[in-house]
């Protein structure tokens, strides 16, 4: 009998110890600089908007330049971003106003009511609702919402406004469709998906043992959501909603393309107005002074004050909540 | 005392309130998707795909150049973050104890909810301000700072999905913790780290606002980075807000496509994660 | 007496004790209750009178079905996805599973304490006592005061908590939740009282006033209790039924089974040779 080879063996020696902790200290000191890119994202971000936008912040005072109302860019020269941090508030407040009660609906019916079939399509909705594309919300806005709105909302009650009501007119504007109300329509069905997902999320961390509790005492479905489920709940929501407000801040295109992009305070309920996102997008490519170009990029940088101190606080919500780890 | 009755009266209202809720929720999403089904499916034709733009006001022509522009430069913008991206994702799940993950995981969080106009701003100062010209390089930027702290998340999420035991199998084999990580947790997370990618690619590839003053957008078709660059939401806004019903049509079809592209990739995620996750 | 024929069951000895006692009414009475989580039998079968005013013990090593068999008394699993109840339970003689019998009004009836204490972590103690008052509709403070006083006397609880009602409930040790719970489910002063295992979590001196309340109670409540302990069972119960794998092995006055099982697997599992 003719015994096999013995065969080689392939590993040629012990990994040296050069290949274990050097390979170790390496490895981690890359994960180190690849992971520190989003603390010098973050960073960058606030400080290269503060440099940019530093000439006109300078020029007109960090709270001039804030409260100013008058912004023109072709004659005066002059920079006051008032109107667009009043526009940005307004629309983002208004549209978190109208979507929390509807996502909140949702995020109950499918984590309670709904049969499971019925919530896990729900839950594919709203994940699809949280990815369709602004400008895809924006055409939709431009050319079926507005036009809707003003026949059945707008000149309905503007004709009515001008018959019995003349005071009202100032406040109601020009209803041509675009304007203020039409944003707030589009950007609160935006942001829907956000508070609803984590609403959602909260609802069902809910331990069974605490329902059971409610319900063995006799409570009917709406006394232990009003009883255990709710309280419990409560932080969660919270942070959903300021997860959308965050959203609703930034947003840019949907609220450009229908919010007529008025710059002229006061704004009326349905005439023309405009945000910070939409003043960026619409004006910086434009821009040929040094000073307009500067103004905008601050704008930017004051953009970035409020959007960071409402997704902070969100996220320090999530964090000690220790919900929506899953979610992008 | 009150009545059982009137309980369950209340109880039934609210389940009606919850109802009309849930509909009023969906109702924008059914709308927006109807119409743009409607009036871009009509649309659509193979000259969309294959021509480029014709000048304004004359009829025809297509978004050639904007379809393999949003490739483009989504494409290149996903191999600039992934490094981060993932990397990020290994430090904060593959080492719990860290001191800078307690700074790290909110800060990333924070920087995904920022508006992604202003990290458009962030690559227009970084590139275009310096190299004086718009170009399809800044565009992929801005959509890397969009895609990084998405990546960085789903990665987190993922490798802390697999069992703790596979990395303690390793070590025990002798195995340093660099190598354990990279051919044992990583790729038994692979179906979920490529779901991460892909999501935050569809994010990214729908963004139009911080691609106005970084890719800027071109009639013409080109591959060169160093030149502006067109792209699918950038050129259906230019059209939806054009005077011209024919470049009303094709802004429709666009709305179509990427949609289409966005429920591919979130298709694709979920067949990648197949029920885990 | 047809009422009883019709009830008469051979393997649970109705008949029989019922002839030993006439003067015992039945409260609440489960036939072929079978409890399915999806393929698998939780319980299989189960025939058992419960008595009005007496306590009733469970007994049967863990994981044989008494918890399952306890919540299928009150509709509970009506909670659980997985879980599907067959079988009637009579509530006076009224099947809680008959369509159109509203679960929540048995379970007002029915009233449940839990295996693992769970208070209500947002409600103070207080708040707990009185969340099924505050159900239907009671607020006047005095009326709920005096309630809560009374529910946690019972529950031996209210010395080491009068002074701080309105604490936090989580705040309290996980023995004094326990009693909390107890506490809770009598405020609403149910007819028939669930308890699953109350007094695990106990040391022996509330363990022993908790038996003692049973003792007072059972003059107006009828109780069902589940125990892992053979000595209390014999202590409080008037009635007590053996489980083993899903199924009821046997059932009589507590002071029979003990002394003179009928079955071999009783008399194993009392006398400490399994389980
Ligand atoms: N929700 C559930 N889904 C599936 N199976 C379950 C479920 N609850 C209980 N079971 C199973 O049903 C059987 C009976 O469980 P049950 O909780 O009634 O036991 P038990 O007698 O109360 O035990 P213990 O004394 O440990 O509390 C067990 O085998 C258990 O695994
Ligand atoms: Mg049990």
């Amino acid at each position: 009998m003719q015994q096999a080879p013995v065969q080689p063996s392939r590993i040629k020696r012990p990994p040296s110890a050069l290949y274990r902790l050097l390979g170790d200290r390496i490895f981690f000191a890359v994960i180190l600089l690849l992971a520190l890119s989003i603390v010098a994202l973050t960073l960058g971000l606030g400080y290269y908007l503060y440099l940019g936008g530093s000439q006109t912040i300078q020029k007109e005072g960090f709270w001039g330049f804030l409260t100013g109302t008058t912004w023109d860019p072709a004659l005066k020269l002059e920079f006051g971003i008032w109107p667009y941090v009043v526009g940005t508030l307004i629309t983002s407040m208004a549209a978190l106003f109208l979507s929390v009660p509807v996502a909140l609906a949702a995020a109950i019916f499918a984590a309670e009511y709904a049969p499971r079939w019925l919530a896990g399509f729900i839950n594919y909705l709203v994940d699809l609702m949280a990815a369709v594309p602004s400008v895809v919300y924006g055409i939709w806005g431009i050319f079926v919402l507005a036009p809707f709105l003003r026949q059945v909302l707008y000149l309905p009650v503007f004709l009515w406004a001008s018959e019995n009501a003349p005071w009202l007119a100032p406040y109601l504007g020009n209803p041509s469709g675009y304007g203020m109300f039409t944003a707030v329509v589009v950007l609160s069905s935006m942001i829907i998906p956000f508070t609803a997902a984590l609403s959602r999320d909260v609802i069902q961390l809910v331990p069974a043992a605490q329902r059971e509790g409610a319900y063995a005492l006799g409570a009917t479905r709406w006394e232990v959501m009003q009883m255990v489920i709710l309280p419990y709940a409560r932080g969660g929501i919270f942070a959903g909603a300021m997860l959308a407000l965050g959203r609703a801040l930034g947003e840019t295109m949907a609220v450009a393309m229908v919010i007529g992009n008025g710059n002229i305070l006061p704004y009326t309920l349905f005439g023309p107005a405009s945000t910070m996102p939409a003043v960026i997008a619409l004006e910086l490519k434009e821009a040929v002074e040094d000073l307009h170009y500067s103004a905008i990029i601050g704008v930017g940088f004051y953009l970035f004050l409020i959007a960071f101190i409402v997704n902070a606080v969100a996220s320090y919500l999530l964090h000690k909540l220790k919900v929506g780890e899953q979610r992008a | 005392m009150r009545s059982l009755q009137a309980r369950y009266a209340r109880d039934r209202l609210i389940l009606l309130v919850v109802v009309i809720g849930t509909i009023l929720a969906a109702l924008p999403l059914a709308l927006v998707l109807g119409y743009a089904l409607v009036n871009g499916f009509s649309s659509l034709n193979w000259d969309f795909f294959t021509k480029g733009p014709k000048p304004p006001g004359e009829l025809g022509g297509g978004m050639a150049p904007a379809i393999v522009g949003t490739l483009v430069i989504t494409g290149t913008g996903l191999l600039i973050a992934m490094p981060f991206g993932i990397g990020a994702g290994i430090l904060l799940a593959e080492y719990p104890d860290n001191r800078l993950n307690p700074t790290l995981r909110p800060l990333s969080d924070t920087l995904n909810g920022m508006p992604a106009i202003l990290k458009g701003l962030l690559a227009y100062v970084l590139v275009v301000k310096t190299q004086g010209s718009f170009s399809g390089l800044s565009g992929a930027l801005a959509m890397a700072f969009i895609m990084v702290p998405i990546i960085a998340k789903t990665t987190e999420s993922v490798l802390k999905l697999v069992p703790w035991h596979i990395r303690e199998a390793g070590l025990a084999l002798g195995l340093p913790r660099w190598r354990v990580i990279l051919s044992l947790v990583l790729p038994a997370a692979r179906g979920g780290v490529v779901t991460g990618l892909l999501l935050a690619t569809a994010r990214a590839a729908g963004e139009a606002a911080p691609l106005i003053f970084t890719a800027f957008g071109n009639t013409l078709l080109t591959l060169d980075l160093r030149q502006p660059m067109d792209a699918l939401p950038l050129r259906l806004y230019a059209y939806a807000i054009s005077p011209y019903e024919d470049w009303h049509r094709q802004a429709w079809a666009a709305a179509v496509v990427l949609l289409g592209l966005i429920v591919m990739t979130s298709l694709l995620a979920r067949w990648f994660t197949r029920g885990r996750l | 007496m047809s009422e009883f024929e019709a009830s008469a069951n051979p393997q649970t000895g109705h008949t029989e004790i019922l002839t030993l006692d006439p003067s015992l009414k039945t409260r609440l009475e489960a036939r072929r209750v079978t409890v399915m989580y999806g393929q698998k039998a939780g319980v299989k079968d189960v025939d058992m009178p419960i008595y009005t005013h007496k306590v009733t013990a469970l007994i049967g090593p863990s994981g044989c079905g008494k918890t399952t068999f306890l919540r299928a008394l009150n509709r509970m699993h009506d909670l659980t996805p997985s879980a599907r109840v067959t079988g009637e339970v009579l509530l006076d003689g009224v099947n809680v599973y008959a369509p159109g019998v509203d679960p929540v009004e048995v379970r007002r009836k029915i009233g449940m304490v839990f295996q693992k204490p769970n208070p209500f972590p947002t409600l103070s103690i207080y708040g707990n006592v009185v969340a099924g008052l505050r159900l239907v509709g009671i607020r006047k403070k005095s009326l709920l005061d005096e309630a809560v006083e009374r529910a946690l006397t019972q529950a031996a609880l209210w010395d080491e908590v009068k002074d701080r009602l309105h604490a936090p409930s989580m705040s309290l040790s996980g023995g004094q939740q326990q009693r909390l719970c107890i506490a809770r489910a009598l405020a609403v002063e149910p007819e028939v009282l669930l308890m699953d295992e109350p007094t695990s979590a106990l040391d022996p001196i509330s363990t022993q006033s908790i038996e003692d309340l049973l003792t007072e109670l059972k003059n107006h409540v009828t109780i069902v209790i589940v125990t892992h302990n053979m000595q209390q069972a014999g202590r409080v119960s008037d009635f007590t039924g053996f489980f083993l794998n899903g199924d009821l092995v046997e059932f009589g006055p507590t002071n029979l089974l003990f002394t003179t099982p009928k079955d071999k697997r009783t008399e194993a599992y009392i006398t400490g040779r399994f389980g």
